[in-house]
Order: structure tokens, then C-alpha cells, then sequence
């Protein structure tokens, strides 16, 4: 597969590349949309069961087709047949978990494989019936979009434009019965009709998406695309919008690579190119994206410990314990317990952030900003220190780690909250309950 | 008309076992609520397998089995690692996972169709007709190596299941005491996925990826609606297997032949005799199935009317209206006030069968109590008019409300809770209209 071969496809150069391309870019698209909801709503597994219970559906219209001498190959009838069992296979989900006390997952299991065994019975029929074209069968299968004609591609089109349009003109009633169906039955909302035609939806995509990507993948372009849009957001629409654009794209490079490499199954290469693109969402995203997860949490590590450490240098200079470079190490591991090597780091880390400096081989030093800001640290500890010991009970011994935890997530709204509140309670500001008197505020740089 | 070999024979034998060994795994997860795990693991194999075919270029080998296991231990951390970053459900996660995977396997699949023997459809549907071709020898006998594998892994299965049973039982059914009692339930938890996963690259050759789904979830989807017990539940789950295993091939080959066909594709002959054993049990399960509880309810419909008929005509007796407690089919149907409506073909069969039972007496369409009947109503006047005592003076009751609440009550009240009453309304003797209380 080579670029030269690609570069054609990609920039539609071809018509039957253009037809197949508007087919599976709209389905793309119409998956994305309706993925979300469903993905929402709990539902993604539902889509494969009926996914694969339509097997019997096309392998049974297409026998009825043959013994009745039509166009056994004739796309809408036996999308028609998938759209049947695929309602039946719902259906006896929706029996098996009402009437019974089979769990839902195991009704998935039992419907998606007992319908596809069937359908492959059926499927072994079409190919011994002698003069059948049972090949294209297959394409339902494994997909083959090479298999497309004009008038499947505007089929799908014109399918896929009126589920999205359906979808968007219900999108308050879909965003309500996705969140909090509980409360939308309470507001009287048919949440039950609704949940139903949601699921309308679904199996009209899954029975449209047959030919492109083929029955056991077909759950992908509803599931995948919306999953990979959950790391990039948490807002409803956006999370539809980046989902199409998934969808898109899938279809879009997905048809392209099958159209250069026919061989291939179809079905099997979108979902690849899916799948990449999930991969690169899990890496990427910006709302739960794993690199912005470690970045952020790198932020706060440091955050603390620079905080910390700060506090610490203030307690050591309020004792009177850095006169000498040695006297001031030693105090700073004494207090944490941190390593030397890890100390020294964290120093460098605050000297290069303005806070601290030192002469070479002496002690280190407060710049003015570090003065300032070492101090409202050690006051807004103290302030938690003091308000949870007298208005929280909690027991001394535990007040540190407490206002440690605290103080880095303290907002200064409530910092000068608390400052006026505590003298209301009868306290003024004391020293920190481990034995220190000097009250960080308004004190003069040392 | 059926020719059966040797052939058929070999087969057979590898679709029970494929089936035992899936049952015996699948009952757990269906018990523990995971079948769709089932599912994305048998999907997810798929990529090992291929990478096994176009390394070893040959079907089966070791080395499958051991990436098997290795995929099958992914699957389940990769699903939970993407549930809990994408703060998806798990359906969802899976389903991302394992359509993935299953793609990357088809494509690969492809590729490796150039050096083995292998078709796409074979990863589908399997190839139960080829088992019996690649045949060792043990022992001097020419078995077939599919049997052999499966023979294998059915022990291991076997061994695992029997050895760990109170573990395995206690992390399906009370995770939380089990980890009390210094069980490990993640171990089990992993330890269960790595068996569905070899069980599943053993039975792939004879039933293929997704219909092995069937017999993982089916027959313990079946036996849980036969069975409580978890010892008969695992029994009832491997012996559908086995059945659906034999006759399932039978099927294929014996009922085509009558359309003017040679046979169909086995493995999916046998998901849909599953299918059957499954729907079966749906319907006649002794305590589970539609019909049982159907019976029931009808059970409990006929009796409540024909208690309410015998009270209709101890009252109007008591009351001598309209003739001395003679009563036409349409003045019970005028007088019933109950809750349970008297109706139609529950009203005719309640009179059918208290006339058969001698309670009732019919005479020229209009009915009246025999001496039977009248003991038999007297009793229920006697609960009906205690409970209407019981809400009145303890309940507060407003008259008005007592009768509907004691007419449901009635209908449920055993004997000692009948005489507890009576004893603490023992100096009554009325009920708060003035009606005596029978038997007081």
C-alpha cells in the first residue's frame, strides 16, 4: 500500500470511491450521534446482540428472495430482513430479563449467539443452494464497502440524515432520559416511549451499517467513537460533535485503506482506524486523557511539596535554626524526613521559581515574594490548624496532617473567611499547637 | 436417512467436550453476572491465534494456549483500565476492547490465510467437519488432536472447578465474605478469565469465536433457570452442553437431506439446539418457567374466587336476601365488592369446581351452600369479621374503609393467625357493624 496508491482515494479522485465514501462517512456520522446517547444510557453491549441477531434476518430474506426468483441481492429487502430480526432479537432480551431472573448480560449472550448460530445454519443453506450468489452474503459479515452502489450510498445517506435530524430535534427529551431518567419520569416525560425510540435508532444504524462494516464489528461505529470522545469532554453536545467527527473519520480513512487494499476485510479495517483513533484519545485527551491526568497530578505533586517546603523554611527561620548552611539542612530533613538528593531538588525547584536564594555554600534566604508567600502558606495552616481543632473536634495529634491536606485546596474566599470568623468564636490567631508563638501575618522580614 | 461414520463419532465427541469445558466455565460467569466477559474474550483471542498461525504456520500449537491465557488476563484488566480512565460502564469498555482486538485478529487472519490453511469463516463458524483430518497417535490409536486438546483442557477445567469449589462458590456468590475469610477474589477473578480464555482457544477449531459464546452462556443460562443448588446447577449445565453437542450434529446432518441439501454448518446447528434446551426451560421450568408461574397465578385466582363466592352466599344467607341464599351467577356477580373481581370464566370455573367439591349446590341456575360449604364459609366470615374488629379498635379504621382491607387480608389468613385473633377479640363476639363474628 503505498501513498501513491492512497493519495487518489483520500482526495476522491475516483466516483466510486466518492459514492462509497459519502456512505460510510454519513454512517460514521449518524453512529457518532446516537453512540453517545446509547454509551450514556448504559446500552452499548444491546447494539451487538442486535448487531449479530440480524444474521438470520439476511440470510433468511435473501433464501425467501432466491425461492421466490427475485433480485436475491436486492440491499433494502434484506436490510428490511436484518431491520425484523434484529427487533425480534431486542425483543427476546427485553423477554428473557423481564421474565425471568437471567441477568441482562447473560440475555445479550444467549440472544447474540444463539441467533448468529442460526443464521449461520441458514448461511450454510444459501451456500450449498446451487446457482445462488451466496458471495454476497458474505460482505454482511466481514463488510465490503467496495460493494456499495450509488443507490445503497444515498439510501444510507438519506437513513442517516433523518436519524441525526431525529436525534437532534429530541435532544433535550435524549440528554434528560440519559441523566436522570428518575427525574424525568417524575416531570412526566414518556421516559419509557423515548428509551424506545432510542433504541429504534440503534438498530436502524446497526442494520444500515451492515454492508459497510459487517455484522460481529458493527456495534464499533456506535461505541468506539463515543467512548473516545468522553476523554475530550464532559459537555453533551461537544462530546457529540468530537463523536461524529470520530465516526467521520473513521469511515473516511477506513473506506479509503479498503479501497487500496480490497482483500481486506472492511468492516475490520474501519474499526482499526477506530480504534486509533480511541488509542490516541486515551493518550491525548484533554478532559481525561492520560497524559493530561499525569501532567496535572505532576502540577500538584510539586505544588504541595513546594508549599511545603516553604512552611518548613519558615518554621526553621522562626526558631532561629538557620544561621549556618549545615544547621539549616539538618532541619529541613529532620522535618520531613526528606533525602538530601530529594531536598536539594526541591530547593533548586524553588530558587528557580524566584523564592529562595543563597551565597554560594551559605544558608538560603528568602527573596521577598518568597517571603510573602511562605508566610500566607504558614498562616492559612495555622488558620486550619486552629479551626479544626476547636470547631471540628478533631484530635490535636491528627490537626497537621489534616490542615497539610487541606491548605492546597483552600481557596482564598474562605482563607479570609476563616480569619474573621475564628475572631468571632472568641480566638484570636495563635501560634501553630506545636509549641510556636511567632504569628505569620504581619510580621517584618527577618 | 443419516450415514454416520466414525467421522461423526470424532466430532460429536469434540463438540461435548468443547461444550462440557465451556459449560463448566461459562455456569461462573453467567452466576457471577460477567457472561458479556465471555463474550470480549472469545473475541479478543483472536489476535493470538493469528499471530500462533503465522509464527508456528501450523493450526494449534503451545504456544496459543499460553498467548491465550496472556490475552485473556489483558482483556480483563484493559476493559477495566478503560472503564475506570473513561469513567465508562463496563459494557461500554468491553465493547471498545474487543471489537478492537477481534478487528486486528480478522485482518491478521487474512494475512495468515497466505501461509496455513485457513479461512475467515473457519474463525466464525469453526470447522468441526475438519477435527477428525489432523489426527496423533496415542498409544497406538489414531486420534483426532482437536479431541485430544479438548480432552486436555476439559480436565484442567475439571481438576480446577473440583479443587476450588468452596472458593469458587463463595467469590461467586459473597465476594465480600469471601475476602473476609482470606480468599482471594481477584486471583479468582483473573483466575476464572484465564480459563475462559484457553477453554475458548480450545473450543475455537470446533466451534469457532462467536457461536463458542453460545456455549459459554447458554447452558448455564439454562440450568439457572432449573436449579438452585450450585452442584446440580454446574451437572445440569454440562449436560445440556453434551446433549445440545449430539444432537445438535445430528441436525446438521440428518434434516437437511429432507429439503434436497447435504448438511449444514454444525457448529451453528448446535448454538441453535442450545437455543432450544434454553427456550424449553423458558417455558416448562418447574418453578422458573412462563407456564409454572402462569399455573399459579391461575391457582391463586381460582381460589380467591371461590372463597369470595362462599362468602357472597354465607352473607346473603345470614341476611335471607333475595331468597334465602339462592343466588344467580349475575346477583354474585351484582353483590361482589372484592378487590379480585368476580368475572366471567374465573366466576363459572370457581362454581364449576365448588360444585364439584360439594360446597355448592346448584338448582334451577341459582346456587346455594350445602352443609360442607357453609363450615368452610363460616370460617372465612369468621377471619373477614375479625380483621375489620382488628382495624377498627387497633388500627383506627374508619368504618367505611375496613371491608376492602379485610376482603384482601381474608384470602391470606392461616389458621394460627386466625385463632390468635379470636382470642384477643374473644369478648366482642360482633364486629364493629353489629355482625356476629361465627364461632365466638
Amino acid at each position: 500500500m503505498t501513498l501513491e496508491r492512497l493519495m487518489p482515494v483520500l482526495t476522491l479522485a475516483d466516483y466510486n470511491t466518492r459514492v462509497v465514501m459519502f456512505g460510510t462517512v454519513c454512517l460514521g456520522i449518524a453512529g457518532g450521534v446516537i453512540g453517545v446517547f446509547l454509551l450514556l444510557r448504559g446500552r452499548a453491549l444491546l447494539a451487538d446482540a442486535v448487531g449479530h441477531a440480524a444474521l438470520p434476518g439476511v440470510a433468511g430474506m435473501f433464501l425467501i428472495l432466491l425461492a421466490a426468483g427475485g433480485p436475491a441481492r436486492s440491499f433494502p429487502l434484506l436490510m428490511v430482513g436484518a431491520l425484523l430480526s434484529g427487533l425480534m432479537g431486542m425483543g427476546c432480551v427485553a423477554l428473557i430479563t423481564r421474565l425471568t431472573r437471567i441477568s441482562q448480560d447473560a440475555a445479550l449472550g444467549i440472544v447474540l449467539s444463539v441467533f448468529f448460530g442460526f443464521g449461520a445454519v441458514l448461511l450454510s443453506v444459501v451456500q450449498k443452494t446451487r446457482g445462488a450468489p451466496a458471495a454476497g452474503l458474505n460482505h454482511f459479515i466481514y463488510g465490503r464497502t467496495a460493494s456499495m452502489i450509488r443507490s445503497d450510498a444515498l439510501l444510507i445517506g438519506v437513513a442517516a440524515l433523518v436519524i441525526i435530524i431525529s436525534a437532534l430535534l429530541l435532544y433535550k427529551e435524549f440528554r434528560l432520559i440519559t441523566f436522570d431518567p428518575a427525574y424525568a419520569a417524575g416531570e412526566g416525560w414518556p421516559v419509557h416511549r423515548l428509551d424506545l425510540f432510542l433504541m429504534a435508532l440503534v438498530v436502524a444504524i446497526t442494520v444500515l451499517g451492515l454492508q459497510a462494516v459487517g455484522i460481529v464489528l458493527v456495534i464499533a461505529i456506535l461505541v468506539i467513537p463515543a467512548a473516545a470522545a468522553r476523554f475530550w469532554t464532559d459537555r453533551l453536545w461537544k462530546m457529540i460533535l468530537v463523536s461524529a467527527l470520530t465516526g467521520a473519520t473513521g469511515g473516511y480513512v477506513g473506506t479509503a485503506i479498503s479501497a487500496v487494499a480490497p482483500r481486506l476485510p472492511a468492516g475490520a479495517v474501519i474499526v482499526t482506524v477506530l480504534g486509533t483513533i480511541f488509542l490516541a484519545s486515551i493518550l491525548f485527551g484533554t478532559r481525561r486523557g492520560i497524559i493530561v491526568r499525569v501532567l496535572e497530578q505532576r502540577r500538584q505533586v510539586r505544588k504541595t511539596l513546594s508549599q511545603n517546603l516553604l512552611r518548613v523554611l519558615f518554621e526553621c527561620r522562626e526558631e532561629g535554626a538557620s544561621r549556618t548552611a549545615e544547621e539549616q539542612l539538618l532541619y529541613l530533613s529532620q522535618a520531613r524526613g526528606w533525602s538530601p538528593r530529594f531536598l536539594k531538588r526541591a530547593l533548586r525547584r524553588l530558587q528557580r521559581g524566584g523564592m529562595i536564594y543563597r551565597i554560594p555554600e551559605g544558608p538560603w534566604h528568602f527573596t521577598e515574594r518568597g517571603w510573602l508567600e511562605a508566610m500566607r502558606v504558614t498562616r492559612n495552616h495555622r488558620l486550619w490548624e486552629v479551626y479544626l481543632l476547636e470547631h471540628a473536634d478533631v484530635a490535636p495529634v491528627h490537626v497537621d496532617q489534616g490542615a497539610d491536606y487541606i491548605e492546597h485546596v483552600l481557596g482564598d474566599a474562605l482563607v479570609a473567611e476563616l480569619e474573621e470568623a475564628l475572631p468571632r468564636f472568641g480566638h484570636t490567631l495563635p501560634g501553630s499547637p506545636h509549641e510556636l508563638s511567632v504569628i505569620p501575618g504581619d510580621g517584618e522580614m527577618p | 436417512m443419516i450415514f454416520w461414520t466414525t467421522l461423526d463419532s470424532w466430532i460429536v465427541l469434540a463438540a461435548a467436550l468443547a461444550g462440557a469445558s465451556c459449560a463448566l466455565t461459562g455456569s461462573f460467569l453467567v452466576l457471577r453476572k460477567m457472561s458479556m466477559m465471555g463474550d470480549a474474550i472469545s473475541h479478543a483471542v483472536l489476535p493470538g491465534i493469528a499471530i500462533a498461525f503465522i509464527l508456528t504456520a501450523s493450526r494449534g500449537s503451545g504456544v496459543m494456549f499460553v498467548g491465550a491465557a496472556l490475552v485473556g488476563v489483558l482483556t480483563a484488566v484493559l476493559v477495566e483500565v478503560i472503564r475506570k480512565y473513561g469513567n465508562l460502564e463496563q459494557g461500554a469498555s468491553m465493547g471498545v476492547v474487543f471489537t478492537v482486538l477481534f478487528a486486528i485478529g480478522l485482518i491478521l487472519i487474512e494475512q495468515a490465510a497466505r501461509h496455513v490453511d485457513i479461512h475467515p469463516d473457519h474463525v466464525l463458524f469453526g470447522a468441526v467437519e475438519m477435527v477428525p483430518l489432523y489426527t496423533v497417535s496415542v498409544a497406538g490409536l489414531a486420534i483426532p488432536r482437536g479431541v485430544l486438546v479438548l480432552a486436555v483442557v476439559f480436565l484442567i477445567n475439571l481438576t480446577v472447578v473440583t479443587v476450588l469449589f468452596k472458593e469458587l462458590r463463595l467469590a461467586t456468590f459473597d465476594p465480600a465474605l469471601a475476602t473476609t475469610l482470606g480468599i482471594n477474589a481477584r486471583a479468582i477473578h483473573y483466575l476464572l478469565m484465564t480459563l475462559v480464555a484457553v477453554t475458548t482457544v480450545a473450543a475455537f477449531e470446533v466451534v469457532g469465536s462467536i457461536l463458542v459464546i453460545a456455549m459459554l452462556i447458554v447452558p448455564g443460562a439454562t440450568a439457572h433457570l432449573l436449579t438452585r443448588r450450585l452442584l446440580p446447577f454446574l451437572v445440569v449445565s454440562v449436560l445440556t452442553a453434551v446433549l445440545a453437542a449430539g444432537v445438535g450434529h445430528l441436525a446438521a446432518i440428518g434434516i437437511p437431506p429432507h429439503f434436497g441439501y447435504e448438511d449444514v454448518v454444525s457448529a451453528g446447528s448446535i448454538a441453535t439446539v442450545l437455543g432450544l434446551c434454553f427456550f424449553t426451560a423458558f417455558i416448562l421450568a418447574p418453578e422458573q418457567g412462563i407456564l409454572a408461574r402462569a399455573w399459579n397465578r391461575v391457582r391463586l385466582q381460582l381460589a380467591i374466587a371461590m372463597q369470595d363466592v362462599l362468602g357472597l352466599l354465607a352473607r346473603s344467607e345470614e341476611r335471607s336476601r333475595p331468597a334465602a341464599g339462592n343466588l344467580s351467577r349475575s346477583d354474585l356477580r351484582g353483590l361482589d365488592r372484592s378487590p379480585f373481581a368476580l368475572r366471567g370464566r374465573t366466576l363459572h370455573l370457581a362454581l364449576l369446581l365448588l360444585a364439584a367439591r360439594g360446597m355448592v349446590l346448584r338448582e334451577n341456575g341459582r346456587y346455594r351452600l350445602t352443609e360442607r360449604g357453609n363450615e368452610a364459609a363460616q370460617g372465612l366470615l369468621r377471619t373477614h369479621r375479625l380483621w375489620e374488629r382488628f382495624f377498627f379498635d387497633d388500627g383506627q379504621v374508619e368504618l367505611g374503609d375496613l371491608h376492602p382491607a379485610a376482603d384482601y387480608l381474608e384470602h391470606y389468613t392461616d389458621d394460627r393467625l386466625q385463632a390468635d385473633l379470636a382470642g384477643r377479640f374473644a369478648r366482642e363476639k360482633t364486629d364493629p357493624r353489629g355482625n356476629r363474628i361465627p364461632g365466638l
